[in-house]
């Protein structure tokens, strides 16, 4: 799963959520991915939490076109209108973060309204030793700790029938260092959701570990718009390793 | 003509730009004349099976549908336009869909492992090939998203199954109609290729069709 991080209309690419660098035309880049078999999309607002500003509709509505696979939709989606707005302009999926954990009761509204399996639960993660599962819940693009524990959140968003559960790791987020396996393995392990893995992927290696650890779908950004790897070469790549993919 | 019919039910431009990607024109359209007077009819549809049957009940196309299958127009059902082909289903208590097939719409109830909705990409295992899926390999994977799937009471009229702790009734086929619980406009290019095959379906029945469908 390709994520398209999005900053002033344009594809962007930061290393632990910050130092963002240009990656390209989101079309462009949205058709490209599908044609080269990816199986879903993300398009993520990066700065829309910060500033305050919704995401880009017509940016949605012109991805929404060129896709031929399902794609979500985050940053900025803080109620069921918002949420409302970017579904009709296109997107299968909207994904919640810091709107989510600073009110719960909006991820109810939007289960309610949209239906489970319109909702995404991003969650930004850290190391913390303080933490019982070591992990601290991250907000406002991964500007603010929040004290809480990652883990338990998941379960709480699990509560609510969330089906994917997405937690970014912070530390690994653009670092091409690997996925932080024992977050994706805790929250599999806690609960029913698909996990899908976030934040770190560098190498063919990592997407393999990602599975084995628990998640079902595996997002990356840098390794894909930088052509580092392709995505046939990593079907492939997981296909070799006796992985039962598309 | 393609009609797409709209209910209130889902974005329907994803389907409409599926059949565009592959040369053929459909409109999106919630006038029962146009659903009745169109050579082709769609029913896409996400959501509540009862929400569904209410909209297109306000909106007076439960008639037209019904005389598009009667009239063995070439149907497509996607997904809960599946479903609702059925006798009826069990989401949110007893609802009654359109009884073309006998049958009724049940929930997954899974071993824990397995997460519901089933969301995500799966193989179909082709047990009768329909026309639309001319040009796909069997274990070909599509793009699913539902908690509630079709249990015909006519193993006849199953065209595939897919394996989600259990075998389930993935696609329909009955003569000129077509039912999918995947969604081909999600699925990449094996998924437009369905489209494509529908759109080009002949508007009368193959003569072979019919034999092949007599002798089973």
């Amino acid at each position: 799963m390709p994520c398209l991080d999005m900053q002033n209309g344009r594809v962007v690419k930061g290393v632990h959520f910050i130092d963002i660098r240009d990656a390209g035309d989101p079309v462009e880049c949205a058709q490209a991915y599908c044609k080269a078999g990816a199986d879903e999309l993300a398009l993520l607002d990066i700065t829309a939490t910060v500033e305050g500003r919704g995401t880009m509709l017509d940016v949605v509505k012109r991805v929404a076109e060129a896709t031929t696979v399902p794609f979500t939709v985050g940053g900025g989606i803080s109620d069921v209108a918002s949420a409302a707005a970017v579904l009709a302009a296109g997107a299968d999926k909207i994904s919640t973060s810091s709107a989510a954990f600073r009110q719960p009761e909006v991820i109810t509204e939007m289960v309610k309204e949209f239906g489970p399996e319109k909702v995404t639960v991003a969650i930004d993660v850290d190391q913390n030793q303080a933490m019982p599962s070591g992990y601290e819940v991250y907000i406002d693009g991964g500007r603010t700790a929040t004290g809480a524990d990652a883990v338990e959140w998941a379960k709480k968003v699990d509560s609510f029938g969330v089906p994917v559960i997405l937690p970014t790791s912070k530390a690994g987020d653009g670092a091409k260092t690997g996925y932080d396996l024992p977050v994706i393995r805790a929250m599999k392990d806690a609960t029913a959701a698909q996990i899908v893995a976030s934040g770190g992927a560098g190498k063919l290696e990592h997407f393999y570990e990602a599975v084995e650890a628990g998640a079902t779908v595996l997002l990356a950004a840098s390794v894909f718009h930088f052509q580092m790897i392709d995505i046939p070469e990593l079907k492939d790549y997981l296909r070799g390793r006796g992985l039962d993919l598309l | 003509m393609i009609s797409i019919i709209d209910y209130g039910m889902g974005n329907l431009r994803s389907v409409q730009k599926g059949f565009e990607k592959v040369g053929h024109e459909a409109v999106v359209t919630s006038d029962p004349a146009r659903v009745a007077a169109s050579e082709k009819v769609v029913l896409p549809g996400v959501g509540a099976f009862e929400d569904a049957m209410a909209e297109l009940r306000q909106r007076e196309l439960l008639e037209p549908v019904l005389e598009a299958i009667r009239a063995d127009k070439p149907f497509l059902g996607i997904c809960l336009g599946l479903q609702l082909l059925f006798d009826v289903g069990y989401e949110h208590g007893e609802h009654q869909g359109f009884g073309v097939l006998p049958g009724e719409v049940v929930r997954f109830e899974l071993p824990s492992e397995y997460s519901v909705p089933h969301m995500g990409w799966n193989q179909l295992q082709i047990v009768h090939r329909p026309p639309i899926l001319e040009g796909i390999e069997d274990g070909t994977h599509f793009y699913f998203v539902h908690s509630y799937y079709v249990a015909p009471k006519d193993d006849a009229v199953v065209a595939t199954t897919t394996d989600y702790g259990g075998d389930f009734c993935s696609m329909i086929w009955r003569g000129n109609l077509f039912a999918t619980q995947f969604h081909p406009e999600k699925s990449q290019a094996d998924g437009l290729k369905i489209l494509k095959n529908f759109a080009e379906l002949p508007e009368a029945m193959e003569p072979t069709v019919a034999k092949m469908l007599g002798e089973k």
